[in-house]
């Protein structure tokens, strides 16, 4: 008994000294907002755009004069990809650069590990890119600037009925990422609505490389359409093992198809399909295209969703102190939450009471090689 | 009746690569009753070799016949001389160590490949280029087969019959058998029982590098952690097939790959990981030597 | 007795002097982190329990983590939440409750464990080990499936039918109290004239099974309370955390539990508290590790089992865990 104690007291102070010191930033004539990312590990592609995009919008707002007088400056705090390292970047981020507000996380799971620590230290958190409903209902000081998943669910499986006149529909979704079931659900529940029939319900692992089994069953029930709400990671085998097999009719995705690699993976095999996002490189919106050939010159490659959205994010934030006169938590929060119309590269962006983005879906296809501009869908 | 059919060739398929895979733990359990934790990642170099390979010999723009072969040959080479390196380097100083230190040694060496893998090809998935052009071979009614799978299968079958030539008809083959059926004895008649065991992971390993050529040909996108699995699955395989047989671990692959199907196919895909798991209880728990091991007694 | 009271005296006034001091003293920061090392500290000692003194290698143990996460957490949500509020959610009211989770979590990953011991004891070394591997993986993908505890999505520690409940469970005396009872009950175990035996299995279990040491059950007893204090590791992550997703129990996290216990010294419980406790604060001391954590640590594992495959402490003790001198 006593040697296990001497053991946890010798522990305990051990590390107690080694944390001791650390100091923490000081507000003087710069606003510090934090950033919780996941820059390396599983998902570092998403996080390190959204980092990106946050980045050019704060040089553009200092290049113009910051905002409150002030410099604003972003700190970032990487998480691995790992949902408890969210909390921890996220406390990291308040209480040793006392952040004036925290930006993140793409990932609804590291979003629902990080919001309770803002929540609790009442300073605003906007998630660019986090759509599972769950996010904003952990407190009043938890914002999204992106549409949730039942929004986007039902947007493609409207599109598959109205427009491609698909009665018949099959679901392969991944089953490991919330994002992925989240749509899926939505979708099923949407379709049946509407009098369609989900012929086929198959899943998979983010990380499998073999669907063949799952898209023969698929291909037995014959279907008119394949809702494929997945990411860009699994996407391009998908389509490409569907072809092989002789499925010939169209796979349609959400945003988490959004990069640039699902064309290089999937080539001619996802030739003709459509998804939803969050805006189109090649809308025709002089917003859009300045944005497009900035972040092009910056970074050297066009934006994608999770880019745009981390830029708008900054904006919305950098509107909201400027409304709110000052970075004070709970005023900060109040002007936030009074977000309309905001004029962001992914559309015109209007925060409702329940803290999530309004805002219009883009439809693209995939047509030549390239992502192409098809439908907005608007946020009713 | 034809859905069947197609979901036993996907299995078949897939299946072949799990041999190939597995070839190389059965033979290094055999000599050396190490379960090589570390062969999964050899597979995954074999993939991630092959595509720098292609994009440096020029064969990434168009498919070809020859760049396939090129590739192959170059990735086989590499990864014979890993497996190679790593025996020399982390499990030869514990030859005489008992069962333990190896094995942790093996997660080690498994572990620091993957993760040094993320570090210098980046943990993003690549593309692995098209060495051949996907076309419909044959198709009848429902059933598709493309000239991939049959490239796939056609390749495992054409490796594996050399490994089974070179185990059975030649001076070195004999001698592998000799160790791993009484390594002391073989030493006393003058086998080099160190350079058997060397010879015995570069054979294994070239078999996994193909079959990361394979995948990339059939499934284009690799990424420094698709060892990890395949490579586990692979194991049980062996099991399956009975540890420290060379026609156990084909007959296994095969076998686990086309019960995975089906049961992704037929029932769920929410357990395909989880089948070869419960395989291998199910195995070690009725008939632990396998399908075709021997039965081995423990010697006090 | 008057000295053990005595001591046991001062462990539970240090723990209290802990549990009010450290939020006024301490940012929640820092609060996470010594959590993190304490429940770290459970899990390794109830690994080494298994691998270090009984010579099982179970490399699966982050899956009984997750059962003791997962079901505490469900029974916090949908049971906790109820009784906490019926009484009034004071703070001694929470400190009553506090224990139950956490001997729920326990329990679940105790017969979790039993059902992996039974088949698995039959196998030896590297089957063991696999075995228990593809056991966490399976624990871990069927947790995935199940909707009440949130699948995909996580479970967030908050229940809806009672909003105002907060159930998490910060307290660093709570964790480390944990933490030193565990050390203590497996110390007393192992260390005790009847946990001689499970030493002897680790040495050679033929011969202790020809000794009449009943090694089957010996394997099995260590699996069960092995698993039960994995359980309890979890309980305390899930209610430290406040939300829990399968992520944080993958292969891993059993990879990082099984480098403590070989690096510290397969057979020592205070090199397997060293090093869980180094390794877990290192990466929040050294920024920039990041992607080079998972290298060192399979670098470490390498060079220790070549050089000094006995790991930092070999079987050796730091501290008096009551051994008896010449018993070893």
């Amino acid at each position: 008994m006593r040697g296990a104690l001497r053991a946890a007291v010798c522990v305990v102070s051990l590390a107690l000294g080694a944390l001791a010191c650390s100091g923490g930033k000081s507000g003087g004539d710069v606003i510090v907002v934090g950033h919780v990312a996941s820059m390396t590990g599983d998902t570092a592609t998403f996080g390190r755009s959204a980092d990106q995009g946050m980045r050019m919008a704060i040089e553009e707002l200092n290049a113009a004069g910051g905002v409150l007088g002030k410099k604003l400056e972003l700190v970032t705090e990487d998480d691995r990809s790992v949902t408890e390292e969210a909390r921890t970047a996220a406390q990291k981020l308040l209480q040793r650069d006392h952040v004036v507000a925290l930006l993140g996380e793409v990932a609804s799971s590291r979003s629902l590990a990080a919001a309770p620590e803002a929540q609790r230290a009442k300073v605003p958190m906007i998630s660019p890119g986090s759509t599972n409903p769950k996010v904003t209902e952990v407190g009043d000081y938890v914002f999204r600037a992106c549409f949730i998943d039942p929004f986007q669910g039902a947007v493609m499986a409207r599109f598959a009925m109205n427009e491609l006149h698909a009665k018949r529909l099959a679901i392969l979704f991944d089953f490991k990422q919330d994002y992925s079931v989240g749509l899926a659900e939505f979708f099923r529940d949407t379709v049946r609505k509407n009098g369609g029939e989900i012929v086929a319900d198959e899943r998979y692992t983010s990380g499998d490389i073999e669907f063949r089994a799952q898209l023969t069953t698929i291909r037995a029930a014959n279907p008119d359409a394949i809702f494929v709400p997945g990411y860009y990671t699994e996407l391009g085998l998908i389509a490409k093992q569907a072809r092989e097999l002789g499925v010939n009719v169209p796979l349609l995705g959400g945003d988490g198809w959004d990069s640039e690699k699902t064309l290089e993976i999937g080539g001619d095999a996802v030739e003709g399909y459509f998804f939803s996002t969050h805006y189109a490189a090649d809308s025709d919106n002089p917003r859009v295209q300045e944005f497009v050939k900035r972040f092009a010159a910056k970074y050297g490659a066009t934006p994608d969703a999770m880019a745009a959205l981390g830029y708008d994010t900054a904006g919305i934030l950098a509107d909201s102190l400027k409304r709110a006169g000052t970075t004070d938590g709970a005023k900060l929060r109040d002007a936030i939450a009074a977000t309309s119309g905001f004029d962001g590269v992914t559309g015109k962006i209007s925060i409702d009471p329940n803290r999530n983005a309004r805002k219009d879906a883009v439809v693209l296809q995939i047509r030549g090689g390239k992502f192409h501009y098809y439908r907005t869908v608007s946020a009713e | 009746m034809e859905n069947l059919l197609q979901q036993l060739l996907n299995g078949v398929t897939w299946g072949s690569i799990y041999a190939l895979i597995a070839l190389g733990y059965t033979m290094v359990y055999g000599v050396l009753r190490l379960i090589n934790f570390a062969h999964g990642e050899v597979y995954m170099m074999g993939a991630m070799t092959g595509y720098y390979a292609a994009h440096w010999l020029g064969f990434a723009g168009e498919p070809s016949l020859l760049g396939l072969v090129a590739v192959l040959t170059a990735s086989m080479a590499v990864c014979g001389l890993l497996g190679a390196l790593i025996e020399r380097v982390a499990y030869r100083p514990l030859r005489g160590a008992g069962r333990l230190a190896p094995l942790i040694t093996a997660i080690g060496v498994s572990l620091l490949l993957q993760n040094s893998g993320q570090l210098v090809f980046g943990a993003d998935p690549k593309f692995f280029p098209p060495l051949l052009r996907s076309r419909e071979v044959f198709g009848a009614g429902e059933v598709a087969v493309s000239n991939i799978q049959l490239t796939v299968l056609a390749t495992a079958i054409l490796l594996m019959g050399a490994l089974q030539y070179i185990v059975q008809r030649t001076r070195f083959g004999r001698a592998m058998r000799a160790v791993s059926y009484d390594a002391p004895a073989a030493a006393l008649m003058g086998v080099p029982v160190d350079r058997v065991i060397s010879g015995t992971f570069v054979l294994g390993s070239m078999l996994a590098a193909a079959a990361g050529i394979l995948v990339g040909l059939s499934n284009p996108k690799i990424d420094p952690l698709m060892g990890l699995m395949p490579g586990l699955k692979a194991f049980v395989a062996a099991v399956l097939g009975g540890i420290g047989s060379v026609p156990g671990a084909m007959v296994g692959g095969l076998l686990l790959g086309v019960i995975e199907t089906l049961v992704t196919g037929y029932l769920s895909s929410t357990y395909r990981d989880a089948i070869a798991f419960v395989i291998l209880v199910v195995i070690l728990l009725y008939r632990p030597t396998g399908l075709f091991g021997a039965p081995q007694t423990e010697k006090v | 007795m008057g000295a053990r009271g005595v001591r046991i005296g001062a462990l539970v006034g240090a723990l209290a002097a802990l549990h009010w001091l450290a939020p006024l003293v301490l940012n929640p920061y820092y609060v996470t982190i010594l959590a993190r090392i304490g429940i770290a500290i459970v899990a390794a000692v109830s690994l080494q329990l298994v691998n270090g003194f009984t010579g099982q290698f179970s490399i699966g143990h982050a899956g009984f983590m997750a059962l003791g996460a997962y079901s505490s957490a469900a029974f916090s949500v949908y049971l906790g939440a109820g009784v906490l509020d019926a009484l009034g959610g004071g703070a001694l009211a929470r400190l009553a409750y506090f224990p139950f989770p956490l001997v729920c979590g326990g329990l679940v990953a105790a017969a979790a464990g039993l059902v992996v011991a039974v088949p698995a004891l039959r196998l030896r070394g590297d089957y063991l080990a696999i075995a228990t591997l593809g056991a966490g993986e399976i624990i871990r993908i069927a947790i995935l499936n199940v909707d009440a505890v949130g699948g995909a999505r996580g479970f967030s520690l908050a229940s809806a039918a009672h909003p105002g409940i907060d159930l998490r469970f910060d307290s660093l005396a709570g964790v480390y109290g944990v933490a030193v009872v565990t050390i203590a009950a497996i110390a007393r175990l192992v260390y005790s004239g009847g946990g001689l035996a499970f030493r002897a299995v680790r040495e050679d279990e033929t011969a202790a099974e020809s000794l009449g040491i009943p090694t089957t059950r010996v394997k099995v007893e260590a699996f069960l309370v092995s698993s039960f204090f994995a359980g309890v590791a979890g309980a305390l992550f899930a209610h430290s955390e406040g939300y829990i997703h399968t992520n944080s129990f993958s292969f891993v996290r059993s990879f990082e539990l099984v480098a403590f216990v070989v690096l510290g010294g397969l057979g020592s419980l205070s090199g397997a508290v060293i090093a869980a406790a180094t390794l877990t604060a290192a990466p929040e001391l050294l920024r920039g590790l990041g992607e080079w954590r998972m290298i060192l640590y399979s670098l470490l594992l390498i060079t220790t089992m070549i050089l000094r495959p006995q790991g930092l402490l070999g079987q050796r003790e730091l501290f008096d865990f009551g051994r008896r001198r010449g018993a070893s």
